[in-house]
């Protein structure tokens, strides 16, 4: 039987944070700057006189990939409303779009899901400071807004690059490619899968094994915001097309932009084509006609951790630990980052403590990501199935058209698209006999009959 | 405006309304909201809320009617919290309530003010 990544490493001497301690974060993102946050806010409330040097050589403020974390940009419906409950607003600087419904697009036609109340509750936003030739705005990447955010509470923003952390007489010492060298009494790395820090730290040999990656891609269309209103409004357009090993396809609308964002296995120019040549993608573009590319990018993304994210002194957290499947990656980061702080200050800092009270979170969510597999082959089933398109997009419809109504298959489809409830709560209102007797209804009437359109998308009808 | 989120309250436009159900609390982003109590003798505004105030929040934690009306005074902008997602959070995450609490402690700290203010003025003596 294999062994659980998460298993305990063995007893370690309890390793604690005492007044004067340092702790270095590595890395700038969501990650990083949520668990410099979250740490000297704690710190602050138990009184504990701990320093938080975090290392980020990129400027956010910088268009292109040069100053971009490379990542689809949206702040997931439970993140907002959980930040905002933590006292953290997301400001209109930094939202480059507020998201209020979904729209799935088949070659069967389309549906449109609305929540309800129709609130914008979903934010698109930029990582950097916007695509590569963009025009120079006053607006705020969410990366450096979380930055600020983080330094307002004591954290000291080191604009360096880290060539490696070694271990010297019992602790980590960070080693700067300009020469710095400095001790810490922990280590947080939030580096995401994208950096060959990873490696180095594999090196180490403290038991830390780098995730299991996949490669994605993302690029961006310049449309205009009057027109990406009429085209597109404030939806996520999403796509469930028979394109083989396409997982997810995604238009988010953004300022002047649209972003592209493709989730597969093996994704290469051939899937990037077909997926952009497609009649249910040229749709969604004024005309039929998709402007050139402006910027784009094929970064990683965690597929699966390979073995503990945490050593005596050492934590990664975010995309450098373990996150959602394919969804809500800003999420995870939140919640690995802020459980990594509270560990780190109230447990202690040895591979024993990590392993008991953050570990937890970290299983939680490796687990509920065997669940998403699970649902995620099944969505790929239904990508396969004419049958299944129509039965989805036939009971979709109706339940958007009718109010009051209990809205299962939307509300499933809604969080799946989201990722604003986990996977396993989305299953367990899959096994609803509603649900399965409503879907079944829908395959057997939607086999020969066509699904009529039953809403329409800001400007133009839905296809039938 | 499409680069905002909640949803926008036109100036004197319920929020929630006293007796109602609900199962939602709500945070203040932009604008600013007026506490009112509905009684027999007409309304008495209890407060006034600005950006980042929480309200709503007995909902989340009791199943009772809402205690009073919040309507907005000026154009106000407000970011709903379901209960679900909150009390989800709240079980991996129990400091998640940390900013509520530090809101209620907050508000039972100016009540205990203002029945200090009230007794003085009705003749000082503790019952």
């Amino acid at each position: 039987m294999a062994r659980s990544p998460w298993k305990r490493l063995g007893a370690a001497d309890e390793l604690r944070l005492e007044d004067g301690d340092r702790v270095a974060v590595l890395g700038g993102g969501p990650a990083g700057s949520l668990f410099a946050y979250f740490f000297r806010r704690l710190a602050e409330l138990v009184e504990l006189d701990v320093a938080v040097d975090l290392f980020e050589p990129r400027r956010f403020d910088r268009r292109g990939p040069g100053g971009c974390n490379h990542c689809g940009g949206v702040v997931s419906e439970s993140l907002v409303q959980v930040l905002a409950t933590e006292g953290v607003e997301i400001p209109p600087g930094v939202i480059q779009r507020g998201i209020d419904s979904y729209v799935l697009h088949m070659d069967v036609g389309d549906a449109r899901i609305d929540p309800p109340g129709h609130e914008k509750r979903i934010a698109a936003v930029y990582r950097g400071s916007g695509p590569r030739l963009s025009a120079i705005t006053d607006d705020v990447s969410f990366d450096r807004y979380l930055l600020e955010l983080a330094c307002a509470h004591g954290t000291r923003h080191e604009a360096r690059l880290v060539a490696g952390v070694e271990w010297f007489d019992g602790r980590p010492r960070v080693r700067c490619a300009d020469g710095l060298a400095r001790d810490y009494d922990l280590v947080v790395v939030a580096t995401g899968v994208n950096s060959h820090l990873l490696e180095t730290i594999e090196r180490l040999g403290v038991g830390f094994v780098a995730p299991q990656t996949v490669k994605t891609f993302i690029t961006e269309f310049e449309l205009g915001r009057e027109r990406i209103e009429r085209s597109l409004g404030a939806s996520m357009h999403v796509f469930l097309l028979d394109l083989p090993r396409l997982e997810f396809g995604a238009l988010i609308p953004k300022g002047d932009y649209v972003t592209v964002c493709l989730l597969g296995r093996e994704i290469d120019d051939d899937l990037v084509r077909s997926f952009l040549g497609s009649p249910e993608v040229r749709s969604c573009f004024p005309g039929g006609v998709l402007p050139a590319s402006c910027c784009h990018c094929m970064p990683r993304i965690n597929l699966a951790p390979r073995g503990p994210a945490w050593a005596d002194r050492l934590v990664m957290v975010g995309d450098s630990g373990v996150t959602r499947l394919y969804k809500d990656g800003i999420g995870a980061a939140y919640r690995t980052a802020k459980a990594a702080a509270t560990t780190a200050l109230l447990q202690g800092v040895s591979a024993d403590s990590f392993s008991r009270f953050y570990g937890p979170c970290c299983r939680r969510i490796d687990r509920d990501n065997r669940i998403g597999r699970f649902l995620f082959a099944c969505g790929h089933s239904a990508q396969h199935l004419r049958g299944a398109r129509r039965a989805l997009l036939r009971m979709t419809r109706r339940e958007q058209a009718t109010a009051g109504s209990a809205a299962r298959l939307s509300g499933i489809l809604w969080d799946l698209f989201t990722g604003s409830s986990s996977y396993g709560d989305i299953l367990r209102r899959g096994f609803h006999p509603g649900f399965g007797l409503g879907l079944a209804w829908n395959f057997a009437v939607g086999a020969w009959r066509d699904p009529r359109p039953l809403a329409t998308l800001p400007g133009r009808p839905l296809r039938a | 405006m499409p680069d905002v989120l909640g949803k926008l309250y036109r100036a004197g436009e319920p929020v929630v309304r006293q007796g109602e159900k609900g199962s939602q609390m709500f945070v203040l982003q932009r604008g600013r909201v007026e506490v009112i109590r509905e009684g027999d003798g007409g309304e008495i505004r209890l407060g006034l809320l600005g950006p980042g105030d929480v309200f709503g929040e007995m909902a989340i934690f009791e199943h009772e009617v809402r205690s009073a009306t919040i309507r907005a005074l000026e154009d106000s902008r407000v970011l709903t919290v379901d209960r679900r997602t909150f009390l989800r959070r709240v079980q991996e995450d129990p400091s998640l309530a940390f900013h509520i609490l530090r809101s209620l402690s907050h508000r039972v700290r100016e009540l205990d003010g203002e029945v200090a203010r009230l007794r003085a003025r009705l003749g000082g003596a503790a019952p």
